[in-house]
């Protein structure tokens, strides 16, 4: 399958796939981010202008935590989330695959002032352009990657019901895949469009058209799949 | 085996597995179980990948088994709660670990500084190459025996200060420190420039006859400030070496391997950063302190910390 994932080894002898979060949906997570920082800061600084200039000294040292401590710490805390980033379903996870903690995540914000050279994560995303995984500097330092969340599993996707039938000729394990991917996916598009699709293999359903090539589609699914 | 019957067979395990992530405290089974379970799951998974069954089941079984993953293997926590440990041992005999960067930031950033003051004793025009007219003026207010306005600050003032400092201060550390990894040059250009900026302010105001005032007034922080700036310059220089000449690793590898004592330098000299803004904000204002007196506390800050850099650890450096 052509996608952007990275193949991880676990200790158990399975490899597990990660799907990876390219630039658009890191930079819109990073905006939701950099919005709720720019928030908090001005709530600190609405509280604080009542006590003067000592007010205006405990702005600014809240600036320096928002700034570079606070992403950190919810990376760590958060299962690898900012706000932003669980808003886009986006975490950040060590390259083998676990929940990032400390010493990463501070790794990759600290080195943050590095990516935005020259300005706006210039330098950052001309990094993630050039490597596999889309990690900017930190990430690379860090040894993290931002993934797609592992969100709840999604309820199974049932092949619809056919008078089960085998398929004319021998088929490889891949066309079978492709048979089933097909089949699970019918429900997703219209019935027509399903019905031009399965015409489209000849060797499968010979000069069945429509829902005659439709229904035999479906049998050599359910075949395939031993109901 | 084909996919219909095996789904079947395993739903059930699946279901509770998930329900088990779900919400651990009220799993179906017990938790001590959780990691046989697993290990079944992945081989669900490997099975169902190898067999070449649908998409959509090896994909459901992916998300589970990485969600499982992330719950068994979550809670490897080791690091944390060593800070003191770091503090009394750990920071000097890192930094003495890289006493070649650490010398090549000190030269970086010392260097300049000195040759400012030596030079602006000579040429004082010299200084209007390297600041405007407005900070000379701002300096020459702050710092005018005459005015005394410098330790007249209030409570409230040194706050704000304090604020100021670390703001300001640990962000050009924090810069110092990741401009390293655009190989070393950020680094260099950071020690160097604020180097020449630091040696400027002292080198002129010591010339036009402030010496007293700045000097009673910068000695106390020196010590830490300037020494954390230098660290963060090592610390990128670290991260700038294994993007140079990474030896026998690739960059990527070198780069990881490298970045870990780094950002354990910036931790320590975070906190370095974080102390000299207490004494800059609330130690170095106070006139009330004699002269004498605050250069020698200036002068003892330095033979502390230098101590503290050269001697602490060594006890427990036979690893």
């Amino acid at each position: 399958m052509l996608d952007t994932t990275r193949r991880v080894a676990t200790p158990e002898g399975i490899e597990l796939t990660l799907r990876l979060a390219g630039p658009v949906p890191r930079a819109l997570a990073w905006s939701v981010d950099f919005l709720l920082r720019a928030a908090l800061v001005l709530v600190v600084s609405m509280i604080a202008s009542r006590f003067g200039r000592a007010g205006m000294g405990v702005v600014l040292i809240a600036a320096f935590f928002v700034e570079w401590l606070l992403p950190a710490w919810f990376e760590a805390m958060w299962g690898g989330q900012t706000p932003g980033k669980r808003l886009f379903h986006l975490a950040v996870l060590n390259d083998d695959g676990t929940p990032v903690r400390w010493p990463g995540a501070l790794t990759r914000n600290l080195l943050r002032a590095a990516d935005f050279l020259p300005f706006l994560y210039g330098v950052g995303l001309i990094t993630m352009l050039m490597n596999r995984d889309f990690k900017r500097l930190g990430d690379l330092a860090a040894g993290t990657v931002v993934v797609y969340q592992a969100e709840k599993v999604a309820a199974a996707r049932a092949i619809p019901q056919a008078p089960p039938q085998p398929p004319p000729l021998s088929l490889s394990p891949e066309e079978q895949r492709a048979v089933l991917d097909l089949a699970e996916r019918s429900a997703t598009f219209t019935r027509e469009r399903f019905e031009e699709l399965a015409e489209i293999p000849t060797p499968l359903v010979g000069r069945a058209v429509r829902d005659a090539a439709a229904t035999r589609m479906l049998g050599i699914a359910n075949y395939l799949a031993g109901k | 085996m084909k996919q219909a019957p095996f789904e079947a067979s395993h739903a059930a395990e699946w279901e509770a597995f998930e329900k088990f992530l779900d919400k651990p405290q009220q799993a179906p089974f017990d938790p001590a179980e959780m990691p046989t379970r697993f290990r079944r799951l992945c081989q669900s998974l490997a099975l169902a990948a190898e067999r070449h069954y649908s998409a959509d089941l090896v994909d459901r079984l992916n998300r589970l088994a990485l969600r499982g993953h992330h719950a068994l293997y979550a809670n490897r926590r080791r690091e944390s709660q060593q800070i003191l440990d770091f503090m009394i041992a750990g920071f000097p005999r890192l930094v003495r670990d890289e006493w070649r960067l650490v010398l090549a930031a000190t030269l970086l950033f010392f260097g300049p500084v000195l040759a400012m003051i030596v030079v602006l004793q000579a040429y004082p025009d010299f200084v209007h190459y390297l600041l405007e007219p407005r900070q000379i003026s701002s300096f020459h207010e702050m710092y005018d025996p005459a005015n005394r306005r410098v330790g007249m600050r209030e409570a409230d003032t040194n706050m704000m200060m304090f604020g100021f400092y670390i703001w300001n201060n640990v962000r050009i550390g924090f810069q110092t420190f990741a401009g390293g990894l655009l190989a070393g040059v950020g680094s260099a250009w950071f020690l160097a420039s604020n180097g020449v900026i630091i040696g400027a302010v002292a080198g002129y105001l010591t010339q036009a006859g402030y010496s007293e005032t700045f000097w009673s007034f910068v000695a106390g922080h020196s010590s830490l400030e300037l020494l954390a700036i230098v660290l963060s310059g090592a610390a990128g220089f670290k991260l700038g070496m294994a993007v140079i000449a990474p030896g026998n690793r690739s960059r990527k590898a070198a780069l990881m391997a490298a970045a870990r004592p780094a950002v354990r330098i910036m931790y320590g000299a975070a906190i370095m950063f974080f102390a000299a803004a207490f004494v800059e904000a609330f130690w170095s204002p106070m006139t009330e302190a004699p002269f004498n007196i605050k250069i020698g506390v200036g002068v003892a800050g330095w033979v502390l910390l230098l101590a503290y850099f050269l001697f602490a650890g060594r006890a427990r450096a036979t690893r």
